[in-house]
């Protein structure tokens, strides 16, 4: 009974948290919630698979990019479907000629997807329309980003946590261990493993669509900041990619952590954000949860 | 016009492929995806830059001492932080996502110590700039060096792979790491004498970049997508195939440039990199397996 | 420097409690003894370059030159310190409407200087509207100033738009062609960036009014960094005007190829980086005759006495297009708040309708905006001089052809 009515009273609090802070406290909140679904949508295609994209920024920017050229002609709520629409198209071009990728490979296509999307932008804007940067003045409150944002996060760990129970979850697992194996249980692998690559493509994509408000200037070099997709990529491991609360648990953290470092070392700070990162992949390589658990095991054990 | 395209092509493409031959060999035989690959090569360019400044010491005679510092500093990487990696990994496939999420993290690590050793400022020196006539083509000297750097370490290092024993101890590790024990190689030893190699190749063509380019701190990002680029067509630890695409690579921006449009040679540069992953995940220059 | 002024604060706090406590005088002193003046640049990423250039050396300069003459002075006759709030947005708009976002509703500053750069102060525009505060957004260069001036009607565009240099640029020309000095074909190269786009799109009309053919035109992608392809094409296309519309560290590497292969047009013009101190480095001591963007009046004295003192306190000079903006805007700054105090409404009036004496001159904004610019320079006797507008006090008489390389 509890577990059924603690998600839904933490989305309630959440949800009025920000009546009580003031301005930077609000600004928290969206870059904690954005990482926090950033990071939990990843972790839904990544997870399980054990492919590593590093694609997130280029689904990230093409939202914020969209709201930015379809902002005046288009109301906010069909703005925002646009977007998603034009990150499920490319994701399902991209996973198609893809997914049978693997390993390092696969890692590398993702990081070069972004240049290639980046690169494409802006060649069509220079030569086609003109201009290269592009404006949003949406009357988007703060408090607005903040709510879709949360709504956002919320939906996707509650799609988590459905397919982890599904079926598609099932197969995704048995993928993630063996495709082999996977296939030969008559697994449809291309299916499968699309089927999941969309959906996070697609909440990657309104996720930079509705931050994309708070940049108010959108050009290439500003919206697909590879950066991105590294941080999201630690943010899951460091809380363990492939359970439910895994990637929201490293995610909050390490932001706060990186806003602290930034304020109080901002000459040292690439420096410490590296030996953070590389403290992350040495000492909890599985990530927090699942370590955390081998540890309960073993209390319980003795 | 044909002729300056392909010579300018053919410069630009050896200084490419001297940029990838040291990620390829790190790739190939200790099986570590450096990302932080353009860090180290920016260091030594730094380096290059500093004894040029400080003592005069021209970047061509302190390049041998920045190779070799570069060797050992791979070498003291390879130890402290890639060996205890690839011992987790056990040969699986870990160790490929490890070492990627390992080198982003040793990316910020140098950027910020760059940063505070040389400041964010753009870092240019002059020397050997004038130009030498090639085919009645004007290219400048040290870009020419720099080719002429590329041709000799790249010839060496494949005729030191195919034809020595310590050549094909690499080879072996690169095909066969699980079995190459079998026959009394020492993989760590050789693992890291190839992750230290490609260092110090980074070095080297750090140091030769500093001759001819502009560079500041945070730009190591872009020496590194080059690299990928020309390895990934290349074939991952093929050390021929890295030279071919290198050249290829230059060609291909030199007449994408003068030909179609200027402002699509890194849209160029990266759909063939997508349609070689795509196509031959191999390279183009790699045998089907 | 935050971290010692921030050590120093802290230091400062029981200090003065124990001074409250002995004396027993007012607390509120004590509070009041500074003004908060807070900024957010990029200390790393890749905006931290331009930071480092422009920005950065002339806040910590200004800071130092105003605390070391007792301070800020008030309307009333009095003087407060300044102390310095500051944050790295990391090169990215998001960490930076944050740390504006704290700034102002965390830390509470009395002052927020803008960051480097036109997308950066753009994503800031709106939060410093809301939270009341001025935006003397100087290295900014947009054609829509006017639009966001009216827009945000507490900001304040100090460096003209991509049409203006353009336009500039174009007058240089046409008056050389009409001296016969140059032919009428242009080659021009343009960055495909938000700047470089403003301008090739303000260059191409302008060049065609004037008479001018263009006789290559070509965009090519940040982060290109071998010219040679489209020097060589520049070279063969008969024009005696090279103008390229670039940005660092591509207007050095342009540079670099024109020497080495030995092209020698009559007007070698850049864009961005001609007026950094270290282009006369990279153009191994041959910067003679190059023309960029900006300038500064070298003869000024106000402008040779802030070299100095900017070299002695930074270690080097600083550039000659937005430094000297930059600094003239913290001066505009410390007068508007001498006479009008911190009062973000009457700061805003006074700044937009003040008159004010800086090192670029005597200053009065125009709609908020800075017009009386210098939109080309040339490198003239070691100095980066204005050459254009003509008419403005102080310009240099261009030098066209340019000498040999």
């Amino acid at each position: 009974m509890i577990r059924l009515l603690l998600p839904p009273a933490a989305l309630a609090l959440l949800a009025v948290w920000p009546m009580m802070v003031s301005d930077y406290g609000l600004g928290l909140l969206i870059g904690a919630a954005t990482y926090v679904t950033l990071a939990s949508a990843w972790a839904l295609f990544s997870g399980q698979t054990h492919y590593v994209s590093l694609a997130t920024v280029a689904f990230y920017g093409t939202g914020a990019y969209a709201v930015a050229v379809l902002n005046e002609a288009l109301p906010y709520p069909a703005v925002l479907l646009c977007a998603a629409l034009a990150g499920a198209a490319m994701a399902l071009a991209v996973g198609l000629s893809t997914l049978r990728l693997r390993g390092v490979y696969f890692v590398i296509f993702s990081f070069g997807l972004a240049e290639l999307v980046r690169q494409l932008i802006t060649w069509y804007e220079v030569n086609v329309t003109g201009t290269l940067g592009r404006y949003i003045f949406l009357d988007v409150t703060a408090r607005g980003i903040y709510w879709q944002m949360l709504a956002l996060g919320a939906a996707t760990i509650a799609l988590t946590a459905w397919i982890n129970r599904s079926r598609l979850g099932m197969a995704l697992r048995v993928i993630g261990d063996d495709e082999e194996v996977a296939a030969h249980s008559g697994i449809n692998l291309a299916r499968t493993k699309l089927a999941a690559f969309v959906l996070s493509a697609v909440i990657l994509t309104l996720a930079g669509a509705i931050t994309s408000p708070r940049y108010v200037y959108v050009e290439p070099s500003i919206v697909f900041n590879p950066t991105v997709s590294f941080l999201t990529v630690i943010m899951a491991l460091l809380g363990g990619a492939n359970r439910l609360w895994g990637p929201a648990l490293g995610a909050v953290p390490l932001f706060l952590a990186f806003e602290w470092l930034s304020a109080h070392f901002p000459d040292t700070y690439p420096v410490l954000l590296g030996l953070l990162f590389i403290g992350v992949v040495f000492l909890v390589p599985q990530g927090i949860l699942p370590a955390a658990e081998r540890l309960m095991r073993r209390r319980a054990g003795a | 016009m044909l002729t300056t395209t392909l010579i300018l092509g053919l410069v630009l493409g050896g200084t490419y492929a001297l940029l990838a031959l040291g990620l390829t060999l790190q790739y190939g035989i200790a099986r570590i995806m450096n990302l932080a690959y353009g860090e180290f090569a920016l260091a030594a360019a730094f380096l290059a830059v500093a004894l040029f400044q400080g003592i005069g010491l021209s970047p061509l005679l302190s390049l041998p001492g920045i190779a070799a510092a570069g060797y050992g500093a791979g070498w003291l990487l390879y130890q402290v932080m890639m060996r205890p990696l690839v011992a987790r990994s056990g040969g699986g496939g870990r160790l490929e996502t490890d070492s990627i999420l390992a080198t982003f993290g040793l990316l910020f690590l140098l950027q910020g110590g760059l940063l505070l050793a040389f400041g964010a400022d753009f870092t240019s020196i002059s020397h050997l700039e004038r130009g030498v006539d090639v085919f009645g083509v004007p290219v400048a000297a040290n870009r020419l060096i720099a080719f002429a750097i590329c041709v000799l370490a790249g010839g060496a290092l494949v005729a030191a792979l195919r034809f020595t024993r310590w050549g094909l101890a690499m080879r072996a590790v690169a095909l066969a790491p699980g079995s190459a024990p079998l026959v009394g190689i020492d993989v760590n030893r050789v693992a890291r004498q190839g992750f230290a190699l490609g260092a110090a190749l980074a070095a080297t063509a750090g140091a030769s970049i500093s001759m001819y380019q502009t560079f500041s701190a945070t730009g190591g990002v872009v020496f590194t997508m080059k690299a990928l680029v020309i390895v990934i067509m290349g074939g991952v630890g093929n050390v021929p195939g890295a030279l071919a695409a290198g050249f290829a690579l230059g060609l291909i921006e030199t007449f994408v440039a003068t030909a179609i449009d200027p402002g699509l040679t890194l849209a160029a540069t990266f759909a063939l990199f997508l349609g070689v992953l795509l196509w031959r995940p191999q390279g183009l220059f790699g045998a089907r397996t | 420097m935050t971290a010692i002024s921030r050590r120093a604060a802290l230091r400062a706090v029981p200090v003065g409690m124990a001074a409250c406590l002995v004396l027993g005088t007012g607390a509120a002193a004590a509070d009041d003894a500074t003004v908060k003046i807070g900024y957010a640049v990029a200390r790393t990423g890749p905006n931290a370059t331009g930071a480092g250039i422009t920005t950065i050396p002339n806040y910590e300069l200004w800071v130092d030159t105003v605390n070391k003459a007792g301070g800020l002075k008030m309307p009333d006759g009095s003087q407060r310190m300044i102390e310095v709030v500051e944050y790295d947005n990391r090169s990215s708009n998001e960490d930076l409407v944050r740390a504006i976002e704290r700034l102002a509703s965390q830390d509470k500053v009395d002052l927020i200087l803008p960051p480097w750069g036109t997308g950066a102060n753009l994503a800031i525009a709106p939060l410093m509207a809301r939270f009341g505060y001025p935006q003397l957004a100087v290295t900014a260069v947009t054609d829509k100033a006017p639009d966001f001036a009216a827009r945000w009607e507490r900001s304040f565009w100090m460096l003209g738009g991509g049409h203006d240099y353009a336009a500039g640029l174009v007058d240089v020309l046409s008056q050389a062609r009409d001296a016969g000095t140059i032919n009428g074909k242009i080659a021009v190269v343009s960055v495909a960036d938000g700047f470089g786009i403003d301008l090739i799109t303000g260059a191409r009309p302008a060049f065609e009014e004037a008479g001018f053919e263009l006789a290559y035109d070509k965009t090519y992608p940040l982060g290109t960094s071998d010219f040679a392809a489209i020097m060589s094409e520049a070279q063969a296309s008969g024009a005696d005007s090279f103008v390229a519309f670039s940005y660092p560290p591509g207007s050095f590497g342009m540079t670099k190829t024109a020497q080495s292969m030995g092209y020698n047009p009559k007007v070698f013009y850049i864009s961005v980086g001609g007026a950094f101190p270290i282009y006369p480095g990279v153009a191994d001591g041959k910067a003679e005759g190059v023309m960029a963007i900006g300038g500064v009046d070298a003869d000024s004295p106000a402008i040779m006495d802030y070299f100095a003192r900017h070299e002695a306190f930074a270690g080097k000079a600083p550039d000659s297009w937005a430094s000297a903006i930059t600094y003239a805007s913290l001066e505009m700054l410390a007068q508007a708040v001498e006479r009008a105090g911190l009062d973000h409404a009457a700061l805003a009036g006074e700044l937009s309708t003040g008159s004010f004496d800086t090192v670029i001159g005597e200053v009065k904004l125009e709609d908020n905006q800075l017009r009386d610019l210098w939109w080309v320079g040339q490198w003239q006797g070691g100095a980066f001089r204005a050459v254009n507008p003509a008419g403005k006090e102080g310009a240099s008489v261009p030098m066209i052809p340019k000498p040999d390389w």
